[in-house]
């Protein structure tokens, strides 16, 4: 794909976005000017660029939807949730059409353009005016803004709009001579030398041409004839011919195609020529009267339209190309747009240079050489900074995630009649953006159960004393390293009894257990726990859960639900920031080292050997009264090494349970860059991935989580499964 | 340091069906394998154990920071392991799994030499006789009156297959950790 369409496309979806976002502010509030000159310029910026990638279809369906909203800014049709919602149809519709766009050969099939002109006759008949006559407004897209009122401007010159290309001197042609050919066969009313393009000297080649035009000729002649007067630079030029008696909306339209960007608005209406010097110089004149006058000062445009010089459309036209203008170099000032790719490879390097820091820091310790080791130590504290800002580089605020889900909950809610607001909390919290992309399914899920199953109908609502309208809320906050999202119904909460006796009745519990309600909600992610025998209320809950498990579980997180019946439910899932480095605790058991994420360490101590003496046939610590499960890692791992003299116990925490890791030696802080194990270790549990130490030798990292579940699951008897003996077949 | 075998480019023999093998010992018996899979050869050392692994995954070592698995083909074979002694190797090869690339390690006693054996020589393996899986066999190369077991390197160093096996000797793991 050529990078100006993959531009283009990455834009447009940044305009769906918020295209979609405006609507829904628009849905709540029917009268926001601002949103809707926002949908309006997305709408209009998308089909610009369509125009410029030869994407005719966009532009043919954009152009409709542009029409529509113009009516709507104008007040001639009403903003109403029907309209609201073939908007909102619509900007689905341009993001189908985008999905052909990468190809400059394909086209839209047949099913998305009947879709498309199902809405385009939704959209007209919107239209004032155009519902009884059934015109074909895409077919005369003019007839529409000609209806506006704006009529014609009062000016009887072809209006010539020129921008020589750089080349032109060199190619032996003058800017002059064209000019004065055009005066051969009719009269140029007024010339305006463009030198905006014109750098500073410095910058400034001599030979290039930085010139442009904008002619008001008078002349009896076709467009034909004036298109052959540049016909020697036309390749490389920039050429714009309004035939006298224009209308507004051409007048428009070339307004928003002029390159110049910091023209003020007078002058952009003077190039255009729908008001003379004179007229502007009036207006100037009467603007600094009123400073003079009075603090509030009424807006050029304002003034221009009060003394009926000019159009409505048109003054309105050059603000809004005035505030895109202004925007969009607010914006390049704050964001550049990077490759991934690009990002992924520096964090590599990053993550290298992090192991070439610790091998050389871990050489001066040992050489004893005092001015090595202050060096060492202050390139790593600088290989420090480099990796939080190169691994910052990836992150982003998940709100932009959450935003899309006003969508979903709008739609969904729609569809099934129930009245929902969705509350956002903890959108600035951040993470890596590889998470982010591979949550959105998930807590799309998530949020469509709680939506269908979670909240209840109306009526049950207010009979069980509660606010008609449900609540769903999307929050999300940073815990020990992972980040935390939560989505939380006020529905009806899950029925225990009811899900016990599914798990007793589908074998996953023993009938006389008395799960605590985490255990046993948790059940509800097992695969098909409720595809069979639908139970009302609890039957849609345990559908896809499993599948949001697994993608969870995909990236080193896990999920829980909390549920009180009659009250609510949520469902957190918990993440990991990044994927790629970690601040490890690094420890030794024997020979090999293991590494744990710092932030799920909670203190190191030692072990004494009265203390295990007393608690010969146990595996617990008493930890200041506290009952703290031992998790012997030669044991468990069932190294061959004989235990040290001493040992030391590293207490880690994870959601809220503690275990204590008995090791030998405790080796402090290691930064950790994830090396992934191959493919044969998928199966591995209790390990999550490797690094390379300073002294080049592999460090096992420790999964914490799972090793916690697995001493859970192995002390309970349930793996006890019989001991596999490995055939050769 | 790591020893490297050159890889000879000699598009005259396998124009001629010659294929070059390079072959090592495993428990005094000679083995060969396609060079073309072959990467390198480095010395024994520097190997982390990884625990609830079946036996014949030695473990993971560095290669220039990628982590590589490193197999011993004889626990594979249902024969002792290999004992580690000065002619050690470790013989990396290169497999191609579902159309990605991964570098795998196997221990060997020693490293012969590369061979060339022409196609004609090549015999099909027998059914029965090797002591070894048939289908880890691509067939048995006459070298000097002797026979040479030329190793399918793609079903002896099966990722999924060795993946599987790892998942079953972790469901039979608290078995073999005390607790």
């Amino acid at each position: 794909m050529d990078e100006l369409r993959q531009a283009y496309i990455a834009e447009s979806q940044e305009l769906l976005a918020s295209l979609d976002e405006n609507l829904l502010t628009l849905e709540q509030n029917p009268a926001d000017a601002d949103a809707l000159n926002a949908v309006f310029r997305a709408a209009h910026t998308i089909k610009g660029g369509a125009g410029i990638v030869e994407c005719e279809y966009i532009v043919d369906f954009t152009h409709v939807l542009e029409n529509a909203l113009d009516s709507a800014r104008d007040g001639r049709i009403k903003v109403d949730s029907g309209l609201i919602q073939l908007l909102l149809a619509s900007g689905d519709q341009i993001a189908r059409l985008l999905e052909f766009a990468s190809d400059p050969e394909a086209r839209p099939d047949a099913a998305t353009l009947a879709r498309g002109e199902e809405l385009l006759a939704g959209l007209r008949a919107y239209s004032p005016g155009q519902a009884g006559a059934g015109g074909d407004l895409a077919a005369h897209p003019d007839a529409h803004v000609e209806s506006s009122g704006g009529g014609m401007v009062g000016h009887d010159c072809w209006h010539i709009s020129i921008r020589f290309g750089e080349n032109v001197l060199r190619e032996g042609m003058d800017p002059l001579s064209f000019l004065r050919y055009l005066a051969g066969f009719g009269e140029i009313a007024h010339l305006a030398s463009l030198l905006d393009a014109m750098p500073a000297a410095e910058a400034m080649d001599p030979e290039a041409c930085y010139l442009g035009f904008e002619i008001d000729f008078r002349a009896d002649t076709s467009k034909e004839k004036i298109e052959r007067v540049f016909d020697f630079v036309r390749d490389s030029c920039l050429l714009n011919i309004l035939p006298p008696y224009s209308r507004v909306s051409e007048y428009v339209e070339l307004i928003m195609s002029l390159p110049e960007d910091t023209m003020r608005l007078g002058e952009i209406l003077v190039h255009a020529g729908a008001i003379t010097p004179t007229e502007l110089e009036q207006g100037l004149r009467t603007q600094s009267q009123a400073e003079t006058g009075q603090a509030q000062t009424a807006p050029l445009g304002e003034i221009l339209v009060e003394q009926q010089v000019v159009q409505k459309e048109l003054v309105e036209a050059a603000v809004v190309k005035q505030a895109q203008v202004s925007d969009k170099k607010a914006q390049d000032a704050k964001l550049i747009r990077v490759h991934a790719d690009k990002l992924d490879q520096l964090i590599n390097l990053v993550g290298e240079l992090v192991i070439a820091g610790a091998s050389a820091a871990l050489l001066a310790q040992k050489a004893k050489d005092e001015g090595m080791f202050e060096a060492t130590s202050t390139i790593s504290r600088l290989v420090d900074e480099i990796r939080d800002g190169a691994l910052r580089l990836r992150m982003v605020q998940i709100g932009e995630t959450f935003n899309r889900f006003h969508r979903v909950v709008r739609d969904v809610s729609r569809d099934l009649g129930k009245d929902i607001e969705l509350v956002i909390t903890g959108g600035e919290a951040e993470l890596d953006k590889t998470v982010v992309e591979k949550i959105s399914d998930p807590l799309t899920h998530m949020v469509r159960n709680a939506i269908d199953h979670g909240i209840e109908s109306a009526e049950a609502r207010i009979a069980a004393g509660k606010p008609a309208r449900g609540r769903v809320h999307l929050n999300a906050f940073h815990e020990s390293g992972n980040i935390v999202i939560e989505v939380s119904d006020d529905g009806g909460g899950l029925k225990r009894d009811r899900i016990k006796q599914k798990a007793i009745d589908k074998g996953l519990l023993s009938a006389d257990a008395e799960p605590t309600d985490a255990d046993l909600f948790k059940l509800l992610f097992e695969p098909g726990f409720s595809t069979a025998d639908q139970i009302s209320n609890l039957s849609g809950r345990g559908v896809g859960l499993d599948v949001v498990k697994r993608n969870i579980e995909a990236l080193r997180g896990t999920a829980s639900i909390d549920s009180r019946e009659g009250v609510g439910t949520t469902m957190a899932i918990r993440l990991p920031l990044t994927l790629a480095i970690i601040d490890g605790f690094l420890m030794g058991v024997g020979k090999s080292a293991y590494v744990v994420p710092l932030d799920m360490v909670e203190e190191c101590i030692e072990l004494k050997q009265e203390e295990t003496r007393t608690n010969a046939c146990t595996n617990v610590l008493n930890l200041r009264g506290e009952v703290l499960p031992l998790i012997r890692l030669r044991e468990y791992f069932a190294l061959a090494s004989r235990s040290g003299r001493r040992e030391n116990v590293v207490v880690v925490k994870y959601a809220g349970s503690k275990a204590g890791l008995v090791v030998d030696e405790l080796m402090g802080e290691f930064q950790t860059v994830i090396k992934p194990l191959g493919h044969i270790f998928t199966h591995l549990r209790g390990i999550s991935g490797s690094t390379i130490l300073g002294s080049g030798e592999v460090a096992l990292i420790l999964d914490v989580p799972s090793l916690i579940t697995l001493a859970t699951e192995f002390e309970s008897g349930r793996r006890l499964a019989p001991a596999l003996t490995l055939s050769n077949h | 340091m790591s020893n490297l075998v050159p890889v000879p480019a000699n598009a005259q023999a396998l124009a001629l069906g010659e294929q070059q093998y390079l072959t090592f010992l495993l428990g005094g018996e000679m083995f060969a394998i396609e060079i073309l899979n072959v990467r390198e050869i480095i010395e024994y050392g520097a190997l982390t154990t990884v625990p609830m692994m079946p036996d014949f995954i030695r473990g993971v070592i560095n290669l220039r920071g990628a982590v590589v698995p490193v197999i011993d083909l004889s626990v594979r074979f249902a024969r002792a392991p290999v004992e580690v002694t000065r002619r050690t190797c470790i013989i990396i090869i290169e497999i191609d799994n579902a159309g990605e690339r991964q570098d795998i390690g196997v221990v060997v006693d020693s490293v012969s030499e590369v061979l060339d054996i022409p196609a004609n020589m090549v015999e099909p393996p027998p059914t029965f006789g090797a002591r070894i899986r048939t289908d880890f066999i691509q067939g048995m190369g006459k070298v000097n009156e002797r026979f040479v077991i030329i190793l399918n390197v793609h079903n002896v160093l099966s990722v999924d297959e060795m993946a599987q096996l790892s998942q079953a000797a972790q469901i039979g793991m608290p078995a073999a950790a005390p607790a």
